[in-house]
């Protein structure tokens, strides 16, 4: 098997994948400002879902009686299912939260469950905003560092900890590019938990490609004579046995949970499922392939002419 | 059988055990034979969070400028006079944590009154001692004092704002939650509003003391303005009640027995070491020294919670089972090694969870999930090295041995990089009272801990005693091979 004399193809089949999610970016940004529509935890906000018993009310319904207590909170209605609506708007407090529910309840005649609640204010989620960037700034300086500490007896640390990194920026590219696809299509917001995900995938995305530097690292001290192009190659097909079985058993799991796990986590986990399969992808097809391109300098004839007959 | 291999099989069966224990019992205790005493005891029920039973959560923040500095025991007195208002709502397993420099998170599981609980943190804890002439208050009572009407100056510094702002609904189960301010012209006229002799901002000093009886009470030390005030008032109305209120409710109105001139002062009346201490802690810190407003307010209904768990339950068994299979039909033996360790590594992590103990959220339940899926990662880098050194013709003792020595360098490095993206998760999570973030994070790193431990000594362990009881190297298919 040959993966490396593919290398190529594969940047290619990736940049396929990574290119549409930037072009959904785009046109997130142009709609809403931002590449990524971000819920409340980031932007500062209100979400209110309430299901009803009784007679559901129209949303008009709903609007007026919820800017009856709460004016200028440009409240968005969505309704869910048969028996409930979730209202986004700007942050109202639980005080006003108590009155909007009992107007609803009178409303439709009989009582009303506050399926869930939540308010963060402004300053809060711009605080927030702030903090994961910061985040995901400090997992790829401490990655990064790490892995020159891991590969620091060996040739060209640096080339790896860089190679690892741009597998690493492969995979929250595509991450990235798969929740602006469903954020523009279905409507999901970035929270909280998306970040987490996020920072998980990084995390995974590493583990991965360690596991196949580690074998190019003992390979390298094996085979001395053996050329870096098919040592590379080598190792990989050593560690690809592996690097299918994990990444099953992890799917197997994340899958039950999507499959099984209720509504609340299961975007959270299907953010998870595509950053991770991402990540075996990546460590496979780019991280490695990329060591075999900065070995031998390609760059230097990516933009040259082939050489022609004068 | 070698003596290593005894030994770590004796420490696994120990551990096993014990983590059993934890895992079906609810409440974990040792007690002496001989007295009868407890010597140990400890409540390991599940905690669950609250996205998956129902509840409260809020996070608030010291309401000052943003470059003001406040130190960290005034948030921690905060945060525990915030705890026994909550407490005093009645709200069952509070739980308050302070959260960063200037934040507050706390968690009422199962409240059905989120309006009450938060409009209740929000008061600022105003002290006053009011004259009550020669009719006494009974504790408990909500009055009217004329301090919030007219004096916004005294005191100021501890209570910006809040004396005219302050809710005056009470933490009384009685009190309306959809009238969260009274402000009807009737009630006004009937209650008496009483005169405010002077607040907390005068108070130095209070702790616990025992009279002469050996009863508990409150000394209390005044600041020097304070004690002219009082020695003035308590000239003047000795035998009369003096009401000691906080956030207009009425804790103590003792009698003046004789004038106090030196600012001391003992506050005596059927208190036990507890509820003296309390009164002490509210007279000291009667203001909250630092004022907090809610920057965020996050409610889950309990039939929510209630499908979550369920859901999420039948979700990991399903994941669990899947996995297993799997590592039977492919890796044969091993792979049933690495079920059983699998098994071991799930009785171990609840274990953990429940003695630590460690909440459980939707999201941490996904870590955990998450981290079955990496414990087996440990037990494939190994099989498939095991794989390769029988290939290259070893015999099964060297190739296990070559195995794991061999795969471990990936797992150690590979695992390192998970946990540091566990450690920012926690900090992130931790700084904003993201307990789902920080669940997540605690229980995959957990997870990954423990996982190394079952995936490498586990089944290595029983590799090997099977190894020494059993003919193996008769059946290498019985290795997938």
């Amino acid at each position: 098997m040959n993966i490396i004399k593919n290398r190529y193809l594969y940047f290619l089949i990736s940049l396929l994948v990574i290119i549409p999610g930037v072009i959904f970016m785009i046109i997130n940004w142009v709609n809403v400002g931002t590449p990524l529509p971000l819920g409340i935890d980031f932007t500062g906000g209100s979400l209110l879902e309430v299901q009803f018993t009784g007679t559901r009310p129209t949303s008009e319904q709903i609007q007026s009686a919820f800017l009856k207590f709460a004016p200028n909170t440009d409240p968005v209605i969505q309704a869910l299912d048969v028996d409930s609506y979730a209202i986004r708007s700007k942050t109202i407090d639980d005080a006003t939260k108590g009155k909007i529910v009992a107007e609803f309840e009178s409303l439709s005649g009989s009582p009303v469950n506050t399926l869930a609640f939540s308010s963060v204010s402004a300053s809060i989620g711009a605080e927030v905003t702030r903090a994961a960037g910061f985040a995901i700034l400090a997992a790829a300086v401490f990655i990064l560092g790490y892995i020159w500490y891991a590969f620091r007896g060996v040739d060209h640390a640096f080339r790896y900890g860089t190679a690892a990194i741009l597998a690493m920026l492969h995979d929250v590219f595509v991450v990235l590019g798969v929740e602006a696809i469903l954020a523009y299509f279905l409507g999901w917001e970035a929270d909280a938990l998306f970040l987490t995900a996020l920072l998980t995938v990084i995390g995974f995305s590493v583990h991965d490609t360690i596991v196949v530097f580690d074998r190019i690292r003992e390979n390298s001290h094996v085979y001395r004579r053996v050329a870096y192009e098919p040592l590379v190659n080598h190792s990989i097909v050593q560690t690809l046995d592996r690097s299918l079985n994990t990444q099953l058993t992890v799917m197997f799991t994340l899958f039950a949970l999507v499959l099984f796990g209720g509504e609340s986590i299961r975007h959270f986990v299907l953010i998870l499922l595509v950053g991770i399969f991402s990540g075996t992808y990546s460590s496979i097809f780019n991280a490695s392939p990329i060591l075999v391109v900065w070995e031998n300098q390609e760059w230097k004839n990516w933009f040259r002419r082939p050489a022609t007959a004068q | 059988m070698n003596r290593r291999n005894t030994n770590w099989l004796i420490l696994i069966i120990f551990l096993l055990a014990l983590a059993l224990w934890v895992d079906l019992s609810k409440e974990l205790s040792l007690v002496n034979p001989f007295n009868d005493k407890a010597i140990f005891s400890r409540n390991v029920e599940t905690r669950l969070g609250l996205d998956l039973r129902g509840g409260l959560q809020t996070l608030l923040e010291a309401d000052l400028p943003a470059n003001s500095s406040i130190s960290s025991e005034e948030l921690a007195v905060t945060r525990q006079i915030l705890e026994s208002r909550a407490n005093a709502l009645g709200v069952s397993e509070v739980v308050m944590q302070t959260a960063g420099e200037r934040r507050i998170v706390a968690e009422f599981p199962g409240v059905s009154n989120p309006e009450e609980v938060v409009a209740s943190l929000q008061q600022t804890g105003l002290l006053e001692f009011v004259d009550m002439g020669t009719t006494p208050v009974q504790a408990g009572t909500v009055i009217k004092t004329d301090f919030a009407q007219s004096d916004t100056t005294d005191g100021a510094s501890t209570t910006p704002e809040a004396t005219a702002t302050a809710d005056p609904n009470q933490p009384t189960p009685t009190t309306a939650p959809d009238q969260p301010t009274p402000t009807a012209e009737p009630t006004q006229q009937e209650q008496p509003v009483y005169h405010t002799v002077m607040t907390g901002a005068d108070l130095k000093e209070a702790h616990v003391s025992t009279n002469q009886t050996g009863q508990p009470s409150v000394s209390f030390t005044l600041s020097s303005e304070g004690a002219q005030i009082f020695a003035d008032y308590t000239t003047t109305h000795t035998n009369q009640y003096l009401g000691i209120v906080l956030d207009k409710t009425v804790i103590e109105a003792p009698i003046i027995k004789n004038p106090i001139t030196d600012g001391q002062g003992v506050i005596e009346g059927g208190f036990t070491a507890q509820t003296a201490n309390n009164l002490a802690i509210q007279l000291r810190y009667g203001s909250l020294p630092v004022p907090v407003k809610v920057v965020e307010s996050r409610t889950v209904g309990a039939t929510l919670g209630e499908e979550s768990v369920r859901k999420s339950l039948m979700a990991g068994m399903i994941g669990l089972g899947v996995v297993i299979l799997f590592m039977l039909l492919y890796y044969r033996l091993p792979g049933f090694i690495a079920d059983l360790a699998l098994i071991i590594y799930a009785v171990l992590s609840l274990a953990l969870f429940k003695f630590i103990p460690v909440v459980l959220t939707l999201p941490g339940i996904a870590g955990f999930i998450l981290s079955i899926g990496m414990a087996v990662d440990a037990n494939i880098l190994i099989f498939e090295r095991l794989k390769e050194e029988l290939r290259a013709g070893r015999n099964l003792r060297q190739a296990i041995d070559l195995g794991w020595s061999r795969a471990w360098p990936s797992i150690r490095d590979s695992n390192t990089s998970t946990l540091i993206t566990c450690l920012i998760l926690y900090v992130f999570g931790n700084t904003f009272g993201a307990s789902i973030v920080k669940g997540f994070s605690i229980t995959l790193a957990l997870g990954v801990v423990v996982s190394l431990f079952t995936a490498i000594i586990v089944t290595r362990t029983f590799l090997h005693t099977l190894l020494d009881n059993l003919k193996l190297a008769d059946h290498p298919r019985w290795f997938g091979l």
